[in-house]
């Protein structure tokens, strides 16, 4: 927007604020539907209308882009930032910022062809500020959703100590390549820092096997076998089985059991140590 | 010329690999270790790598190289100590180390051996050998 324009709008925004304001709220509170009270929108409005008019003032030509309009980028990034957290849509967000158009339209007629060609370019910088605030709640949740990713790869893969020398992993929900990863290493740490000759991967909570998982697991088996370690899997379900076989996956020389209970007897018996059930007491 | 150290402990040859092997030192541990098996009679070799940070497909014949001569010796090759980030990139690269045992660190190693040989020569304690019955534990 060129510097006349710039002033125009600025006179504009300062003389007709409180009627500006309240056409503003107006519109936006409609598609709101109350999620918001109408206060904290008031006082929303207003931080990025007073944004605007320091950012509009010094008689230079308005662009979104450069240091003047610094405090207005700030105050557009903190409203879609917190819309994005509180679970806003995007139109939502949207709106917020686009109500300003009705507002201009309302203090403004449009009846002659000057006002008109003004009020295009008024348009047209709301439609940028519109653009910017749309970016930064995209990029608000997106930095959410990777948050959340972060914290269920921390969540998720404890190593227990099942006896003396035996380590457990029970893996849990989806395996992709970046749990399966962290998971390998922790587990391979786990081996060493505990001196532990035998692991068991206990796979019962995992939903779905695809070939990519299979072949994280079979590389952990393959490294715990390079270190000096046996491992075992247990828990395979009935389906994962039926995909494994269907994938022409090769488990070959791995030791497979159906529960962890198995497992530990299996490692037990193969550590040396005897395995038996006691005979019944006899109920008197 | 830099060499690695061989020690011995009682019918087992310790090596511990702490610098980065070049090829003339492979050759060279491979010749000390073949005559240091001869002139001990030594059962068993325990190669440590705790210390190398890459295992490269050059180590890794290595390693498998003195496994086959110690084999040849009647001595049992164990390999122990190695990284997680060595094992993992071995898996990556697809190399297996052939013919070598591996054991978690120098005291799961001298077990590993230590059971081999009361396997081969000394069915003393029979409770010991008997191979283990699933008993009524499933």
């Amino acid at each position: 927007m060129d510097a006349e324009a710039t002033a125009r709008l600025h006179t504009l925004l300062t003389t007709h604020r409180d009627a500006l304001v309240k056409h503003w709220v107006a519109t936006v509170a409609q598609t709101l539907r109350g999620r918001q009270s109408e206060a904290e929108l008031q006082r929303q409005v207003e931080e990025v209308l007073g944004a605007l008019v320091a950012a509009a003032e010094g008689g230079r030509s308005l662009e979104l882009a450069t240091a003047d309009s610094g405090e207005l980028r700030a105050v557009l990034s903190e409203l879609s930032g917190n819309r994005a957290r509180q679970g806003f849509s995007a139109t939502e967000t949207a709106v917020t910022v686009f109500g300003l158009k009705e507002a201009l339209l309302a203090i403004q007629p449009t009846n002659d062809a000057k006002r008109l060609r003004e009020y295009v370019e008024y348009s047209r910088f709301v439609d940028e500020i519109g653009l910017f605030t749309f970016e930064t709640y995209a990029k608000a949740r997106e930095a959410l959703i990777a948050d959340q990713a972060e914290q269920l790869l921390e969540l998720s893969t404890p190593v227990v100590k099942l006896w003396d020398g035996v380590v457990a992993v029970p893996l849990v929900g989806t395996l992709d390549s970046a749990r399966a990863q962290v998971v390998m290493e922790r587990l391979l740490q786990t081996l060493v820092d505990t001196a532990s000759p035998y692991a068991i991967i206990d796979i019962t909570g995992v939903s779905a096997v695809d070939t990519q998982v299979a072949q994280h697991i079979l590389k952990t088996v393959m490294a715990a076998r390079l270190m000096g370690a046996d491992c075992v899997i247990s828990g395979i379900r009935p389906q994962i089985a039926q995909t494994i076989v269907a994938l022409g996956i090769e488990f070959s020389d791995i030791v497979t059991k159906a529960s962890l209970a198995d497992a530990l007897a299996h490692v037990l018996r193969a550590g040396g140590a005897d395995v038996a059930r006691r005979a019944a007491r006899s109920v008197a | 010329m830099d060499r690695v150290p061989v020690l011995t402990l009682g019918d087992i040859l310790l090596v511990s690999i702490q610098i980065d092997l070049e090829d003339q030192l492979a050759v060279r541990l491979q010749e000390d270790l073949a005559d240091r098996i001869v002139a001990t009679g030594a059962h068993g070799v325990i190669i440590d790598i705790t210390a190398l940070d890459i295992v490269d497909s050059f180590i890794g014949r290595m390693l498998s190289t003195i496994a086959a001569i110690s084999k040849v010796l009647d001595a049992e090759t164990v390999v122990v100590g190695m990284r997680p980030a060595v094992a993992i990139t071995l898996v990556e690269l697809g190399l297996s180390l052939q013919g070598v045992r591996t054991a978690l660190n120098v005291e799961l190693g001298l077990r590993l051996l230590g059971r081999n040989r009361a396997d081969r020569l000394e069915p003393v304690d029979a409770d010991a050998i008997e191979p283990l019955e699933p008993t009524a534990a499933t």
